[in-house]
Formats: C-alpha cells, structure tokens, sequence
C-alpha cells in the first residue's frame, strides 16, 4: 500500500515492506493472484496483505476456503495456466495439510515433465517462534523444504531484504517458499527504497566483517546473533552471515569466510539433528578441513517438540547461549 | 418451532445405449452423428488393441508396470469428445489414454511414461493435457486451479480432470469440488467409477449409494451415467463442458463403469474378485455394444470389423516401434529440470557425479594430492 507518514518519517517494519512488495506487483503483472485464508477483507492475520483487497478486487487477492491442500494444490494449478500464484499458508505448522501437494506436485513438476509443466509461485508462510502464539504457530521447518528438490527457501530477516527477495522470489520461474520469521515483524523500521529493485535468491548478506569466527545464521536468530556480538570482549573479530536463502544456499560466501577465520558457529531455532547446520558443517568440513582451528558448533533449538509459549524463550537460541558457543570456540 | 426439511436432494441415472445395442432415440436426439460414432468406435478399438500389446510388453519385459484401461474406453471416448482439443485442458489420472490422445498427446508418449522415461510427460506444445498422474485424488486440485485461470482471464475454456471412485476418499478430492464451487470454475469432475480401487470395492470405499451425490453437498450440478455407453456420457459430458464454458460453473459426472483388466500388471485381481462378477461385466464391454449397435444400424459388418482390427494392429505396431526406438535418455536429464537454471551446487554435482563420491570437484575438496602426498598434518 502507498506509504504512510509513519514509514516515511521512520522507515518500514518488515510487514510493511513485503505489503509494498506485494502491492507493486500486483500493480506490474496482471498474472499475479494472492491467495490464502483472510489475506482479502481481513488483511490476513499479521496484516501483511492489508489493503490490497480493496484496491485490486477480490479476484486478485482472494479469501479462500480454509484448506491448506486446497490453496496449495489450486495455486499449482492457476501457476500451470500462467499465471503467477503467491498463497499464503497462515503458519509453518499448517504446511503439513499442504506438505502433499507442495513437495510431490509444485516440486517435482518441472523435471516430470522435462520442463514442458512449470510451477512459478511463491508461497509466503510465517515462521519461526518468539511471539507468544498457541500450538503449531512457532516452528521452523526450512530444514525440510531445502532437503526437496525442486523448491528454493528463502527466509530474510530485515525489510529490505524482504521486499527486494520477494520481488525475486513472485519473478522466479520455479516454486519458491518465502518464509516470514514473525518475530521480526514489527520488531524495527529500516530504510527501504520506494522503487522496485530485487536481491538475487542464494546469495547470504556479510552484515558484520571479521577475522576470528565465523557465525552462520538466518531469520529471526540474525537478531540474537547480534546480541551475542554486543556481548563478547572488542578484540574478538566475528564475521556474521545472514544466509537469507536457505536453498540453493551460499556455499562460497561460507567457505570463503571460514578458510579466513578457521572457526564457525552455526545458529538456527530449528532442532537441531539433520538441521541446516549439519549440512552447513558439513560443507565446512569438505572445503576448509586444513583451515580449521576448532570444530565447527550448533547453537540450534532442541531435538524436542516446540514447546508451548512459557517455554519458548528457553528452546530459542538467545544472546548469552550464542555468545558462549562463540567463546568458547574462539578458545578451543 | 416445527421440524422442517430445508433441503432435498436427488441424484438421475442416464443411459441411452443398452447392453443390447439398443438406442433410446429420443435421448440420444442431437447427440453422435453415426460418422462420429464410428470414428470414436475406431479409436476405442485402437485404444483396446494398444491396451492389450501394453499388458504384453510388460509380461515380456520390455515396459514396466501399467495400468490397463481395458473397459473404460467409452467414458474416456465420450468425455474426450466432448471437450474441445487445443482449448480446454484435460487433467488425467491413469485410465483414460484414449481421451488424452484425442486430444493430441501421442500414444508412444503414454508407453514412453510407463517405461519409465519421463519424457512420456513432455506434452507437446499447444497440446492441453497434463501427464498422467499416479498418486490418487491430487490432479483435482491442479484442474480446479487451471479453470480458475481461464476464469480469471476471461477465456472461455474448461478444465477437465479424471478421477476413478476411489479417489473420492481422499481429502483433495472433497477440497477440489468445495474450491471450484466456491470460485465457480470452469471445470468438469468426470469420476470413472470401475468398482475397485485395487483390492477395495466401492462398497466398502464408501457408504453413499451413488459417488454423484458427493458433489451435491458442494452445490454442484450431478449426474451418474452408464459409464459403458459412448452416448450417455457424452451427452452428460457435453452438457457439462457447455454449462462451464457459459459461466455456469463446476459439474460432476459419475460414469458407472467397470476395470476388466487387473489394477496394473503387478496385481491379480482374482484374489480378491468374484469371476462371476468379471463375466457380467465382460457382457456389458463398451466396446461389443457399440459394435452391436453400429451392426444393427446396418453400418457395420464383420468384414468391416476384420480390417478394423488388421489396421489397429498395424497402427499399434508402429506406436510400439516409435516408443522403443527411442534412446534412453542421458544421465544429464537427471539434474536439468530440477530447476529453470541450475543452482551451482547442482552444476557441480553433475559435471563431477562419475570423479567424486562428494559430489565435488575433488581439488575443492582439498583432495588434490591425495593418493601422492602423505597426510599433510603429520608431515609438517
């Protein structure tokens, strides 16, 4: 939606720039159509889709019925006739009644068909914990979707990433899941250019340079991530890497860190065993062996169920938890 | 306040063509010309005929397992026929070749699929149909989604999907018909009801008497034909198409047919199935009544039949050399249609997949000088 004085005096929340994202290509491509439940009239439940109803009709953002499978296996269907879908599933945990038609349909219809059936939609989804929301509406399973081939991941943690990898991901010839950490919401305003521009999808972000320690992270831990950075004595140079794309990952951008610092932690909030930091290692371990100084740590949630919202603070990895890995690694 | 009934609910039978080849003239009024009759009564038999060599290729080793559609062949004819080729979109499961035929995917695609070539599913361009689908029930969706577009767009095309009774259980199945009512899509629900899904029987796949009085529930128009006659299911068929390319939203059909053949060539029905059953139904073959029909209507005759099936071997004979002739694909194919451009990581994994169990190149790896230098650590 057009910007408010708010936004221009401060800058946008994350919300309001996948709004902007959204707005501007609805307004560019006639082939785009927002679907999901209550992203019409109610603006969805984050409100990310506020206002669009109105100026685009509800035959461009449309309230469906409240099924995942639904949603999911129709935008398949509206992308092999043309068109550009982007649903919306309301939280990661309701990707499940969708899990079907996104990994063995959207997925796999490009090589099942030698490229002759393609899927160009972008599924955006809330992730991620630390908003005291009930049941199945705080977990983070990118691990899953980047171990299907076929589907990129993308999950940025700041407006302008967001608005400029959404742009990429509406634009991208294959299925692309967009993951929104809800954390990060409304949690700080930033500048972000009112033209359309787009940030390639795979390519990480170095948001701090340094010579001593690697941190691999993404999303809403980005944040934690800098906490910890705030906690630990001057001379410790830590280089920080938002991934932002989860699949196809930045491998150079991590191997070219880590044969400069020999150390690495990885964070993330999902579990933590045959999560993105195993894989990370592993990279780590294949093409900087000879350059490391200390094995490469996980600072990830638990190998637990999500727990509830009393306890969710202590299952997401946090400043002080992220600090001492990253000493204690420095020492090692 | 009083009880009161706040809606009723019925569901019609059509057939036109008996079991005996006898037409109810006044129904099939407007219906099939006899030289479209006759044209779809060739196909069905090519369809059959290639059908059968199929079941062959498998039980000789030279195609994997296939589902045969022996049976089927009027409900495939009479929806295919009535949907419009190079318009509207056909969205198949696996028993219907002979509709995505006449609508333009070549027969040796079908054996190429079943062999175990995707390039079976490489629909040519301008073709509208999507390769065969093998999971039950989730095609639905796709074709609720395609009509969609079309409606979006303003073209008057109809999106039509195949499903057999046993995919109605599934959970898309009910979310297909409840989004494409709600969004008024054009799109036909053609249910070939064959009376197994494998070993299950309609009966205890589900308790409604008929599979039509499903779409009921989601306010859609429904009808159950004799699925066995070319004329009923295509007059339903082209109602239906005709109500959806007017704006008049989703239909369902419910074609009473029956699967003669087993579920595919890796199953045997006759664990599981009444022959007494199999041999009812054998009298009430698509085929045989068309062709009682076609001879009582004078235009037929078993010297007309005997060319007929000289040509459909024939014809089948060169599907089978087209197919098989086909060289298997390179093992690039494997990577180059994961995604529209490979991500690098893929390039690597495949120019190095035959040199690297890691899946890298081996210089990256660090490994350059293995198997020459001993191990750096401990030499320095």
């Amino acid at each position: 939606m057009p910007r408010t004085e708010a936004m221009i005096e401060k800058g946008l929340t994350l919300v309001d720039a996948i709004n902007e994202a959204l707005y501007q290509e609805l307004e560019r491509d006639s082939r785009v159509v927002l679907l999901g439940e209550d992203v019409g009239a109610n603006g969805g439940v984050f409100r990310v889709t506020d206002g669009l109803q109105k100026v685009f009709g509800s035959d461009r953002v449309v309230d469906t019925p409240l099924a995942e499978s639904g949603i999911m296996g129709t935008a398949i269907g509206l992308a092999m006739a043309g068109m550009r879908p982007i649903p919306e599933i309301q939280f990661e945990g309701f990707l499940g009644p969708a899990y079907d038609q996104l990994v063995n349909h959207a997925a796999r219809y490009r090589t099942r068909s030698r490229g002759s059936v393609t899927i160009p939609m972008t599924v955006r989804v809330p992730v991620g914990g630390g908003i005291h929301a009930p049941e199945l509406h705080s977990d983070s399973p990118e691990a899953i979707y980047a171990h299907t081939p076929g589907l990129k991941v993308v999950m940025p943690s700041t407006p302008y990433d967001a608005k400029g990898l959404l742009l990429s991901a509406i634009r991208d010839p294959d299925p692309v899941i967009f993951f929104e950490p809800k954390r990060v919401y409304r949690s700080f305003r930033e500048r972000v250019p009112e033209e359309d521009y787009t940030i390639p999808i795979g390519q990480a972000k170095i948001l701090s340079e340094g010579t001593d320690l690697t941190v691999v992270t993404w999303g809403a831990t980005t944040f934690q991530c800098l906490d910890a950075l705030d906690k630990l004595p001057e001379d410790l140079s830590v280089e920080l890497i938002d991934l932002r794309t989860i699949a196809p990952y930045d491998r150079d951008t991590v191997i070219q860190s880590v044969q400069k610092t020999g150390r690495c932690v990885v964070v993330h909030e999902a579990p933590k065993t045959a999560g993105m930091g195993a894989e990370i290692a592993t990279l780590i371990q294949e093409h900087c062996f000879l350059y490391l100084k200390a094995p490469v740590q996980r600072v990830t949630g638990f190998d637990t169920v999500m727990p509830y919202y009393k306890l969710e603070l202590d299952y997401l990895p946090d400043g002080p938890r992220i600090a001492e890995a990253i000493q204690q690694t420095a020492a090692y | 306040m009083p009880i009161k009934t706040v809606y009723k609910a019925q569901v019609e039978y059509m057939q036109i063509l008996d079991e005996n080849g006898k037409l109810d003239e006044k129904l099939a009024k407007d219906t099939l010309t006899d030289e479209e009759v006759l044209s779809l009564y060739e196909q069905m038999t090519v369809c059959r005929q290639l059908d059968e060599v199929a079941f062959r290729l498998q039980r000789s080793g030279r195609m994997g397992t296939y589902p045969q559609n022996k049976g089927q062949e009027a409900a495939a004819a009479g929806m295919g026929f009535a949907a419009k080729k190079g318009v509207d979109w056909l969205v198949p499961c696996y028993r219907e070749n002979l509709a995505l035929n006449m609508h333009g995917l070549p027969y040796h695609y079908v054996l190429l699929h079943w062999m175990g070539d995707e390039r079976g599913n490489k629909i040519p361009e301008g073709v509208y149909v999507n390769p065969i689908a093998i999971p039950i029930g989730t095609q639905m969706l796709h074709a609720t989604g395609i009509a969609w577009a079309f409606k979006l767009r303003k073209e008057p095309r109809v999106a039509v999907t195949f499903f057999g009774d046993g995919a109605t259980s599934e959970g898309d199945f009910h979310e297909a018909m409840n989004f494409a009512s709600v969004m008024q899509a054009p799109v036909v629900f053609f249910c070939q009801n064959n009376q197994w899904a494998i070993s299950v029987p309609r009966e205890i796949q589900m308790n409604s008497e008929t599979v039509a009085q499903k779409a009921i529930a989601y306010g859609m128009p429904t009808i159950q034909v004799d699925g066995n006659d070319l004329f009923a299911v295509y007059k339903a068929a082209k109602e239906a198409v005709e109500r959806a390319r007017a704006g008049g939203g989703p239909s369902f059909i419910e074609a009473v047919t029956y699967r003669l053949g087993d579920h595919t060539t890796a199953d045997d029905a006759r664990r599981y199935r009444d022959p007494q059953e199999l041999e009812a139904w054998m009298g009430r073959d698509p085929i045989l009544r068309l062709r009682k029909y076609l001879t009582g209507k004078g235009v037929w005759d078993d010297a007309k039949q005997a060319k007929l099936e000289e040509r459909a071997k024939t014809i089948v004979q060169e599907i089978v050399k087209t197919a098989e002739g086909i060289e298997k694909p390179t093992t690039d194919d494997i990577f180059d249609f994961t995604y529209a451009t490979l991500p690098a990581e893929l390039e690597r994994q495949k120019s190095t997949m035959r040199t690297s169990s890691l899946g890298q190149d081996p210089a990256q790896a660090g490994l350059r000088d293995m198997g020459t230098a001993t191990h750096g650590h401990s030499a320095t």
